[in-house]
C-alpha cells in the first residue's frame, strides 16, 4: 500500500507541475538568434551492439546514428514527409515503381559523393535483408535501378502504398555508403558500424564502449549555415537517478525517450532550468496491451476477454499512476496518428465490473471455492516502470472478479522467449509500438500465420480470416482514402474480436535543459538529425 | 623458487576449481529463458523471424548445448576466451579494457577501508566503552547498514549537484583531452565518490574486526612483560600488539576481494564507471555467455592472486605460518 500511495502522489505532483509545460512546451523563443558553438550532452541508456540505422531499426540507434546518417526522408512539424537525401518522389499509377529523385552535392564524411548507387546497395543489402521491419516492409521490393547518379527507381512486385513507403522511410529508410560496405563479407561485422561514416551534420569522432560516443560539427553539409552545434557527446548512464542527478549537476542536458524514473521526472519538471515534455515523440506513440492466449480454454471464448476489459479501470489507472503523460487508448492505431485514426466509435470496453461478472458467469466459469473462477498466469514485460505497474493494476482487479492472478517477471530476452516463442503465459503485458503506418508494426500483432519466435507478432493461437484479408487489401492498396477506410474497418474488427487489448495510450517524455533551443520540433526529434538545434548563452 | 614453487602449486589446485565454475556458470546461464538473439530483438524493438534464425547461426546457437560447452571448453584450453555477441571483438580485448577502472577503484577502496578501519579500530580499542568507541561503533554500524547506491546518490547530490566541487560521474572528462599528470589528476577526482562509497561498507568491517582483534590481544600476556619491561604505551600498541592483531585483518582482504569484484555492479552503475561488474551485469541481461564466461575466468583470477598474495603476507607478519609452510 505504502508503494501505492507514494506512486500516486508523484503522479500527482506530476500532473500540476506538468500542465504549465505542456501547454506551452517550446516556451517560442522566436525573436532570438540561433548562437553557434556549444557542446550537447545527452543520456544514453542502454548501449546497442552497433550504431548503423540502416541495419537497426531502434530509438536506441536512432539517437546517435541518427545525427551522422540520414534518411532519404525525414518528418516534418506537422508529422508529413519531407525530403533530406531525396528531394521529390512519384509513384506510377499501379503502385509498383517508385521513383526518387537524390539529392545534388551531397558528400559522404570521408569525402567521396553520395550518389544513387548507395540508395541502391542500401536498400537491396540491408534494408530488405538486414534490417528488423525493413524486411518485412521490401518484401517484394525487387530491384532498385539507378539510371543516372541522382535517380533512384524502385521496383515493386505487389503495388507499394506511396504514402506507407514515405511514412515508413524516416525510420526504415537510413542510406549507408556502399564503399564502405561492397567489399565486406557479412555487412554486421563490418567495423563502420561501430563508427559510422554518413552525409549528416555531425561526424563520428570516438566510441568509448561503456562510457561516451563523441560526434562533431561536419563543415562540409549540405544545409547551409547548419549544423550549430560543435559537438553532440552521449554519455553512457545506466543508473536512471545517476541520470538525473547528472542532469542536475549540468553534466548532461538531454534525456530522450522517458529515460528518468517516474519520480524524477515529476521532481525535474517543477525545476525551471528543465523542460519536460512529450512534444517531439508523436512519431514514437504506443499503447499498453494484454494478450491473451487462445491456448487456455477459458481465453478463447470471448466472452471471458470482454469480462477481463470491463473488469479494469483504466482512467483510474492514468489518472492515479501515469499522470498526463499518458492517455485511454481506443485500439490498436493511436490518435496521434491523424491520418489512420478512425476515431473513439468503435467497440469499447468500458469499466463495468456487474457486466464482467455477468460475462463471467454466462461463459459457464462460475465462483467455485473461495470465490476463485479460474487462474491466470501474466508476464510483464520488463521495458518500463508502467508496465510494471500496469501488472498489479490488472492482477488487483481481476482479483476482484474471482481471477486471481500470478505475476511472473523476467528479463528482456526471457520475457520475449516465453510469450512469444515457449508461449508459456496465459496473459502478457507490454508496449506495442505504433510507427506512423499501421502495416509497419501493426498489423502483425493480428495477421495470422507469424512464425513461431517472432516478438511483437500474433503468437495468440488465433486467426480470423476477415481480419487477414483487410490486413492484406490494405498493406497493398494504393489510394490513401481506401487505406484509412480499410484499417478503420481493421480496428473495429480488431476491437469486436479483442484478441489483444490496447486501452492506454502513451508517448515517450523528454527532459532537456531549458537553454536548447529549436528542440521538439518534429514528430521524431529525438531521432532526427538536430541540424538546427542550438544551445542559449 | 620457494615463491614460485608455491604459487604453481596453488595455480594447479585452483584448475579443477576454475573449470567447475566455468561448466556451472554456462549450465547455470542455459536455465535462464532466451538467449543472445532474443535480447538482442528485444533492445531493438523488434524483428522477423528470418532476421532471428540468421542470427542465431551467425552466433553459433543453432548447435546443442553439450556442443557449445564442448567447444567453449576447447577454445579455453587453448586460451581462447571467444567472441562478444554484444561488443563484436574479442572477450580478452573487451576485459582488458574494463579491468583498469576496476583494478584502480577495487585497490583504492580496499586500501582506504584497511587504513581507516585499522586506524580507528586501534582508537576505538584503545578507549573501549569510551567515547571515542562508542562514536566510531555507531558510525561503523550506520556505514554497515546504509545501502551503497543510496550513500552513492546521497554523495552525488552533496559534492557535485550542491557544493560543485567533485564531478558526478564518469571515468574521466571527455571535454579536454588530457596526458600525463593531468589526466591521473581527473581520474583519481572521478574516482574520489567512487571509492568512498564502494570503502566505506567495508571499512565498517574491518573497524570492528580490528577492535575485537586489538581488545583480544591487548590481554593477552606478552603485552603485560611488554608494559612491565618498561615500553610506553605507543611502542607496545604498534610494535607488539598491532602485528599480532593485524592477521585477522589480512585473512579478510582475502575473503572480500571477490565480494568487490561484485559490489561494484552498483557502485559502477551509479557513478557511470566502465568496470567488470557492469559489464557483466549486461552479459548477463543481453545472454552474452562468452563473455560472462571470460569474466568469471578472470575474477577467479584475481581473487587466486588476492589470497596468494595473502599468503605471503601472512609468514612475513607471523614467522611461525612460514616455519611450519
Amino acid at each position: 500500500m505504502t508503494r501505492l500511495e507514494m506512486t500516486r502522489r508523484t503522479a500527482l505532483l506530476t500532473s500540476a507541475a506538468i500542465a504549465a509545460n505542456v501547454a506551452n512546451p517550446l516556451r517560442a523563443f522566436a525573436q532570438e538568434t540561433p548562437r553557434k558553438g556549444g557542446v550537447f550532452n545527452v543520456h544514453y541508456g542502454a548501449e546497442q551492439r552497433q550504431l548503423n540505422p540502416s541495419i537497426q531499426a531502434s530509438t536506441g540507434v536512432y539517437i546517435i546514428g541518427g545525427k551522422i546518417q540520414e534518411a532519404l526522408v525525414d518528418l516534418d512539424a506537422n508529422g508529413q514527409p519531407v525530403g533530406v537525401l531525396a528531394e521529390s518522389w512519384e509513384s506510377t499509377p499501379d503502385g509498383k515503381t517508385i521513383t526518387f529523385k537524390l539529392r545534388k552535392g551531397v558528400t559522404w564524411h570521408d569525402g567521396k559523393p553520395f550518389t544513387s548507387a548507395d540508395v541502391q546497395f542500401t536498400a537491396m543489402n540491408m534494408w530488405k535483408k538486414i534490417l528488423n521491419y525493413g524486411s518485412t516492409l521490401q518484401l517484394f521490393l525487387t530491384a532498385v535501378e539507378t539510371p543516372d547518379a541522382q535517380t533512384a527507381i524502385f521496383k515493386y512486385e505487389r503495388p507499394m502504398p506511396l504514402g506507407l513507403l514515405l511514412r515508413a522511410l524516416p525510420d526504415l529508410g537510413y542510406i549507408s555508403a556502399k564503399h564502405l560496405y561492397e567489399s565486406s563479407s557479412d555487412i554486421r561485422q563490418n567495423p563502420t558500424n561501430l563508427a559510422p561514416v554518413g552525409t549528416g551534420p555531425f561526424k563520428f569522432v570516438k566510441y568509448e564502449r561503456g562510457q561516451y560516443i563523441i560526434a562533431e560539427r561536419n563543415e562540409n553539409y549540405w544545409r547551409p549555415n547548419a549544423p550549430y552545434l560543435d559537438r553532440i557527446v552521449w554519455k553512457v548512464v545506466t543508473d536512471r537517478a545517476a541520470a538525473a542527478a547528472q542532469m542536475e549537476a549540468g553534466d548532461i542536458q538531454y534525456s530522450p525517450f522517458t529515460g528518468l524514473t517516474i519520480s524524477d521526472t515529476a521532481r525535474l519538471s517543477k525545476d525551471k532550468r528543465f523542460i519536460v515534455s512529450t512534444k517531439g515523440n508523436e512519431g514514437n506513440a504506443r499503447t499498453n496491451t494484454i494478450e491473451f492466449n487462445f491456448r487456455r480454454k477459458e481465453l478463447a471464448d470471448i466472452r471471458v476477454r470482454r469480462a477481463i476489459a470491463h473488469a479494469i479501470n483504466v482512467p483510474f489507472f492514468i489518472e492515479n499512476f501515469l499522470g498526463d503523460f499518458a492517455k485511454l487508448g481506443t485500439g490498436p492505431i493511436p490518435s496521434v496518428s491523424t491520418d489512420f485514426y478512425p476515431g473513439p466509435d468503435t467497440p469499447q470496453y468500458p469499466y463495468d465490473k456487474k457486466k464482467a461478472i455477468a460475462l463471467l458467469d454466462e461463459a459457464g466459469f462460475k465462483p467455485g471455492a473461495g470465490g476463485t473462477r479460474f487462474s491466470l498466469r501474466l508476464l510483464p514485460a520488463p521495458w518500463g516502470e508502467d508496465i510494471s505497474l500496469w501488472a498489479t493494476f490488472i492482477q488487483q482487479s481481476l482479483g476482484e472478479v474471482g481471477i486471481p492472478v500470478e505475476i511472473v517477471r523476467n528479463d528482456g530476452g526471457g520475457f520475449l522467449k516465453q510469450v512469444y516463442d515457449d508461449h508459456a503465459f496465459d496473459l502478457s503485458t507490454g508496449w506495442h509500438q505504433y510507427r506512423n503506418d499501421p502495416a509497419v508494426s501493426t498489423t502483425v500483432w493480428y495477421r495470422s500465420g507469424q512464425p513461431k519466435g517472432a516478438p511483437w507478432t500474433n503468437q495468440w493461437d488465433w486467426k480470423n480470416e476477415a481480419i487477414d484479408k483487410v490486413i492484406d487489401d490494405a498493406a497493398t492498396e494504393i489510394d490513401p482514402v481506401k487505406r484509412k477506410a480499410l484499417y478503420a474497418t481493421f480496428v473495429k474488427e480488431a476491437n469486436t474480436e479483442l484478441p489483444v487489448w490496447m486501452p492506454i495510450e502513451q508517448i515517450f517524455v523528454t527532459v532537456i535543459n531549458a537553454k536548447a533551443r529549436n528542440h521538439s520540433n518534429t514528430p521524431r526529434w529525438g531521432s532526427s538529425s538536430w541540424h538546427d538545434l542550438w544551445l542559449s548563452a | 623458487m620457494r615463491i614460485l614453487s608455491l604459487a604453481g602449486r596453488r595455480l594447479a589446485a585452483s584448475i579443477p576449481t576454475l573449470f567447475l565454475i566455468l561448466i556451472g556458470v554456462f549450465l547455470l546461464l542455459q536455465f535462464a529463458p532466451g538467449d543472445t538473439v532474443d535480447a538482442m530483438m528485444a533492445q531493438m524493438g523488434g524483428g522477423d523471424a528470418a532476421t532471428a534464425r540468421e542470427l542465431r547461426k551467425f552466433y553459433g546457437l543453432d548447435l546443442s548445448i553439450p556442443m557449445q560447452l564442448g567447444n567453449y571448453l576447447w577454445r579455453l584450453i587453448r586460451l581462447d576466451l571467444g567472441f562478444s555477441s554484444i561488443y563484436g571483438k574479442p572477450v580478452a580485448t573487451v576485459i582488458l579494457e574494463r579491468l583498469p577502472p576496476t583494478i584502480l577503484l577495487m585497490t583504492a577502496s580496499l586500501s582506504f577501508a584497511f587504513f581507516f578501519g585499522l586506524l580507528l579500530g586501534v582508537i576505538a580499542a584503545r578507549g573501549v566503552n569510551k567515547w571515542p568507541d562508542t562514536l566510531i561503533s555507531t558510525l561503523g554500524l550506520v556505514f554497515y547498514a546504509t545501502p551503497s547506491f543510496w550513500f552513492g546518490l546521497m554523495a552525488i547530490v552533496v559534492f557535485s549537484i550542491y557544493l560543485q566541487w567533485l564531478p558526478a560521474g564518469g571515468f574521466e572528462d571527455i571535454g579536454a583531452a588530457q596526458t600525463g599528470f593531468g589526466r591521473t589528476i581527473d581520474i583519481a577526482l572521478h574516482l574520489i565518490l567512487p571509492t568512498l562509497t564502494l570503502g566505506l561498507i567495508f571499512l565498517a568491517i574491518y573497524l570492528r574486526i580490528m577492535r575485537a582483534s586489538m581488545l583480544e590481544v591487548l590481554n593477552l600476556d606478552f603485552v603485560r612483560t611488554a608494559r612491565a619491561k618498561g615500553l610506553d604505551e605507543t611502542r607496545v600498541v604498534v610494535k607488539h600488539v598491532l602485528r599480532n592483531a593485524l592477521l585477522p585483518m589480512v585473512t579478510l582482504i582475502g575473503l572480500q576481494a571477490g565480494t568487490m569484484l561484485g559490489g561494484s555492479v552498483v557502485v559502477e552503475s551509479v557513478f557511470s564507471l566502465p568496470g567488470l561488474g557492469r559489464l557483466a551485469y549486461e552479459s548477463v541481461v543481453q545472454r552474452d555467455l562468452n563473455t560472462l564466461l571470460g569474466i568469471v575466468f578472470v575474477s577467479a583470477l584475481l581473487v587466486i592472486l588476492v589470497n596468494f598474495l595473502v599468503d605471503l603476507l601472512y609468514a612475513r607478519l607471523d614467522p611461525r605460518i612460514q616455519a611450519e609452510a
